[in-house]
C-alpha cells in the first residue's frame, strides 16, 4: 500500500504558487473542496487560473478567492451567481473563458487519460468554435478541443482511505473524479478518512493512483444554493 | 387564449414516449415532469450526474449533496443512478438520452437556437446547453412565442449568438406547436382560441400553414 496521507491542509497545499493553474471540483457549491479553497485564501497566492464548472457565490466557494482578487482567469461553463465576479469580469480585471459543460468535463478527463485533444459536436457553428479546427465525421461537424495542463487539482470526496481511494456521495461527485485524474498533483480532502482495507474495492469511484495527497477535511459548511422542498401534506 | 407556462409544459408532456430518458432544462421545461401521461415510464436525467431524478425532498430531508443542474435540492427515485460529469455528457453526446426540452431566446426557421448570451449584458455561460443541442436527436424548445416587447422569437435567422445550429425540430409556445423542416416553421396545432392569423402575426420567420390546423387538446 502506498500511503498518500498528509497531516493537514497546510501540508496538502505545499508547493502551491502564484501564477499556477488549478482544477477545483464541484457543481455550484455541491462537492467543492472547501478546506483547500480556505487554504488558498490564507496562502494569498495570486494570478491564478482556475478551472471549475462554476465560480462560487459572493461569500463562499471560489467567491472567497475572487473577493481577494487572487484569480486572474476562470475557465467555467456557468458563472453568474456572484456579484463580485460580474464586477471583475465587466471591469476587465478578470479573464473568463466560458466553455460547454460537457466539453469541460471531457477536457478534464482527457487531461488525466493521456489524450491531448478530441472532437466534440458541442459548440460547432457558434462562437465557441471560433479559431478552432473543425472536421466532418459521418456527415456531422465536430470541433477539436484540447486537454488542460493543471498544476494542481483540488477535489473533495465523502470517504477516502490512506491509499488515496475515493468514494463520493450523491451529486457531489460531478467533476471531482475527472479532475482527480488530471492533476499533476491531486489533493483530495475527505469527510471521513479510513485505514486502507476499510473501503470495499468494488465501490471505489476514484482509484488512489490518481491522488497524491489526501487529508481529512474539517468544518464542512456544505451550503445549499437553492433549497427546494415538497410541502408535507 | 394563449397557454400558461404550465399548459405549455402539459402539451410537451404529450410528446413523451414510454421508456424514454429525458433531459429537462431550467424554467418551463422543468414543469414537464409534473404532467407525465399515465402508463408512460420515463426517467429524467440531470446533467450534473443524476438519472432517475425525483421530486424535491420533504422539508427537513434536504441534502446538500443531492442537487439538480439548477442547483436545487432534489431526490433520486428507485432505479436511479449517480455518476460523474464526463459520464453524464457521454450519455448526452452518445445519444442515450432520447429527448431534450429546453428554453430559448430565439429559434430560427433553419433550426438554429440562441439561448445563452445577450451581447452587452452579463454573460452567465452556456452550461450544458451547447452539448445538449449539438447531440440530441430530439429537441423540443419550450418558450413564449414573443418576447417581453412583443417581438417574435421565431425568426428567419437568429440575431443573438448561437447555442447550436440546425438542431431544433419542434417548438411549443403559448400560441402553437410548430415543426421545423425544410427551412420553415410548419404549424401543427393552435392553442385553444388562438387563430392561425394570430400565429402568423406573431411569427417573424416563414410559417407554413397546410390545411386546417387543429386546436391542441390538453387533458
Amino acid at each position: 500500500m502506498i500511503n498518500k496521507v498528509v497531516q493537514n491542509v497546510e501540508e496538502a497545499l505545499e508547493g502551491v504558487q502564484s501564477g499556477m493553474t488549478f482544477m477545483l471540483g464541484g457543481f455550484g457549491l455541491c462537492g467543492i473542496p472547501e478546506n483547500s479553497i480556505s487554504q488558498l485564501v490564507s496562502l494569498g497566492v495570486t494570478n491564478l487560473t482556475c478551472i471549475s464548472n462554476n465560480a462560487g457565490v459572493d461569500d463562499f466557494g471560489l467567491g472567497l478567492l475572487l473577493q481577494k482578487r487572487q484569480i486572474k482567469k476562470m475557465i467555467s461553463s456557468y458563472v453568474g451567481e456572484n456579484d463580485e465576479f460580474e464586477r471583475q469580469m465587466l471591469s476587465g480585471e478578470l479573464e473568463v473563458d466560458l466553455i460547454p459543460q460537457g466539453t469541460l468535463a471531457e477536457r478534464c478527463r482527457a487531461t488525466g487519460a493521456g489524450i491531448p485533444a478530441f472532437y466534440t459536436p458541442a459548440g460547432y457553428g457558434t462562437e465557441v468554435a471560433e479559431g478552432k479546427e473543425t472536421r466532418e465525421f459521418n456527415g456531422k461537424m465536430y470541433v477539436l478541443e484540447h486537454a488542460f495542463q493543471p498544476d494542481f487539482a483540488f477535489v473533495k470526496a465523502w470517504k477516502g482511505d490512506t491509499a488515496g481511494n475515493l468514494i463520493f456521495k450523491g451529486t457531489a461527485r460531478n467533476f471531482n473524479p475527472m479532475m482527480a485524474m488530471a492533476g499533476k498533483i491531486t489533493v483530495a480532502e475527505v469527510e471521513e478518512l479510513l485505514p486502507a482495507g476499510e473501503l470495499d474495492p468494488n465501490q471505489i469511484h476514484a482509484p488512489g493512483i490518481f491522488v497524491q495527497r489526501i487529508f481529512k477535511g474539517s468544518d464542512y459548511k456544505k451550503r445549499i444554493e437553492q433549497r427546494t422542498i415538497t410541502p408535507k401534506l | 387564449m394563449s397557454l400558461s407556462k404550465q399548459e405549455i409544459a402539459q402539451r410537451i408532456a404529450q410528446e413523451l414516449q414510454d421508456r424514454w430518458y429525458v433531459n429537462l432544462g431550467i424554467g418551463i421545461p422543468t414543469l414537464v415532469a409534473n404532467y407525465i401521461p399515465k402508463g408512460i415510464d420515463v426517467e429524467f436525467q440531470s446533467e450534473n450526474g443524476l438519472l432517475g431524478m425525483g421530486p424535491f425532498p420533504l422539508e427537513g430531508e434536504e441534502d446538500a449533496d443531492m442537487i439538480n443542474a439548477g442547483k436545487q435540492t432534489v431526490t433520486v427515485l428507485d432505479g436511479g443512478s449517480i455518476f460523474d460529469s464526463a459520464t453524464s455528457f457521454a450519455m448526452i453526446r452518445g445519444q442515450h438520452v432520447q429527448l431534450t426540452v429546453l428554453g430559448a431566446m430565439e429559434v430560427a426557421q433553419n433550426g438554429d437556437i440562441a439561448n445563452w448570451k445577450i451581447p452587452g449584458k452579463m454573460v452567465k455561460g452556456m452550461g450544458g446547453a451547447m452539448d445538449l443541442v449539438a447531440s440530441a436527436e430530439n429537441i423540443i424548445v419550450a418558450m413564449m412565442h414573443t418576447n417581453k416587447r412583443g417581438e417574435s422569437k421565431l425568426l428567419t435567422t437568429c440575431s443573438l449568438p448561437l447555442t447550436g445550429v440546425g438542431c431544433v425540430k419542434k417548438v411549443v409556445t403559448n400560441l402553437a406547436v410548430l415543426e421545423i423542416k425544410d427551412g420553415a416553421f410548419h404549424l401543427l396545432e393552435r392553442a385553444p382560441g388562438v387563430s392561425v392569423e394570430d400565429i402568423k402575426n406573431a411569427t417573424a420567420g416563414t410559417l407554413v400553414v397546410d390545411g386546417d390546423i387543429p386546436e391542441m387538446v390538453l387533458n
